[in-house]
């Protein structure tokens, strides 16, 4: 046997585990006699164990942060289901608030109708509700989603809810001032912002808890 | 083990960057390890691997699920190295100044010669000198000979991950076994 290339040929196989029965005899037999494959066999076994014998080796410190700072940014949609994931309670939390908000938003944009408070002697005209200069209106006078002159007298409060106080200049002809609104003995509530709506409502809840 | 990478990945393909830093963290170590083999210098070591991991992630989509997650991981880390030995000036020199740090220059990176304790010494001296004979293998007999007895692959997956046939990698083991036997007889 030819020791340079068939007997190291047969040395490399049996290290990659590719000898056949027939050619491990063969190399058997022929390391028997050859001292030089013997130590060539040897050697190369030798550095195998070197080599599989070298130190431990970690990746630095932080290397997974690092790495997840360059990453390119992740699409909006998946850190928001994340985010969902990781904070159910505030999620919750913050979709019932915008289910309550768009509640009141809805019932404020969708109630059209005019709405009057129980008093006789209002004459209403459209959307327009009018107290005659001749009349004085006893307790309090609530209007939603109308229109308000007041020519006569108003013995209580006045709430105004999504509509004007129309000061009626045509009739008296006199430049606009307070007094010439007619006469309002309580308070004059005007609401038309959606955002003092709320308010009313809040201080109307907190009110009926005071009063019960 | 495979299952749990197997799902990482999935998430990841859908777009969970998170999920991908549990894949950073099972391979960091291997991958980084195989850089340094490859280069020999820490930086630049960790400069590849971060590369590999960054391009893994920006190629996800490319990545086939019924295949192995790490062979398709070696080969990028490989292919880096590779090219990076190839691109590189002639090699570094004492008097470089190393990149982001102050008035480093390369002699801080040679070991001080204060002896340490006997076998200690020693077995880092057998380290070293067996790092620097890989290190001298030429790059393509170097990723073979490091996956093979350092990472323990098989000759399979070896093919697999540098996508080269079987009887190449065989060749240029034989090679490099000898190239090896060789330097280290006498050590």
């Amino acid at each position: 046997m030819n020791c340079n290339d068939e007997a190291h040929g047969l040395i490399h196989k049996y290290l990659d585990g590719d000898l056949t029965k027939a050619e491990e005899k063969e190399l058997g037999s022929h390391l028997e006699e050859c001292e030089a494959c013997q130590k060539h066999l040897y050697e190369l076994k030798r550095t195998i164990t070197l080599l599989q014998s070298t130190e431990h080796i970690a990746a630095p410190a932080n290397f997974s942060n690092n790495v997840m700072q360059k990453l390119p940014a992740e699409k909006k949609r998946v850190t928001y289901l994340r985010m969902i994931k990781a904070h159910p309670l505030v999620i919750s939390a913050a979709l019932i608030f915008i289910f309550m908000i768009s509640g009141v938003f809805s019932s404020w944009n969708q109630d059209n109708e005019l709405v009057v408070s129980k008093q006789e002697d209002l004459i209403i005209e459209g959307d327009t509700v009018i107290v005659p200069a001749d009349v004085t209106v006893s307790g309090d006078l609530y209007v939603e989603n109308g229109d308000l002159i007041i020519d006569g007298t108003v013995d209580g409060n006045v709430t105004l809810i999504n509509g004007q106080l129309i000061e009626n200049e045509a009739m008296d002809e006199e430049p606009l001032m307070a007094g010439s609104v007619g006469e309002v003995s309580g308070e004059l509530n005007q609401v038309d912002q959606i955002f003092d709506w709320i308010w009313y409502q809040v201080k109307n809840v907190f009110q009926g808890v005071f009063d019960f | 083990m495979e299952q749990l990478i197997r799902d990482k990945i999935r998430q990841v393909k859908k777009g969970d960057q998170s999920a991908f830093e549990d894949v950073i963290a099972l391979y960091q170590d291997k991958i980084y390890r195989h850089c340094f083999r490859m280069i020999g210098n820490t930086h630049e070591a960790e400069d590849i691997a971060q590369e590999a991991f960054i391009r893994a992630y920006v190629n996800i989509q490319s990545f086939d699920d019924r295949r192995k997650f790490s062979t398709w991981l070696y080969r990028i880390a490989t292919n880096l190295t590779i090219d990076h030995i190839r691109k590189r000036k002639p090699d570094y020199y004492l008097d470089d100044k190393i990149k982001g740090t102050e008035g480093l220059d390369m002699y801080s990176q040679l070991t001080s010669r204060d002896p340490s304790p006997g076998e200690q010494v020693e077995s880092q001296e057998l380290q070293r000198s067996i790092h620097q004979e890989i290190l001298r293998l030429p790059p393509k007999y170097r990723s073979i000979i490091i996956l093979r007895y350092l990472e323990e692959f098989s000759l399979q997956e070896i093919s697999d991950t540098l996508d080269i046939p079987l009887g190449t990698v065989k060749t240029r083991i034989h090679r490099g076994r000898e190239a090896l036997r060789r330097k280290l007889r006498y050590v």
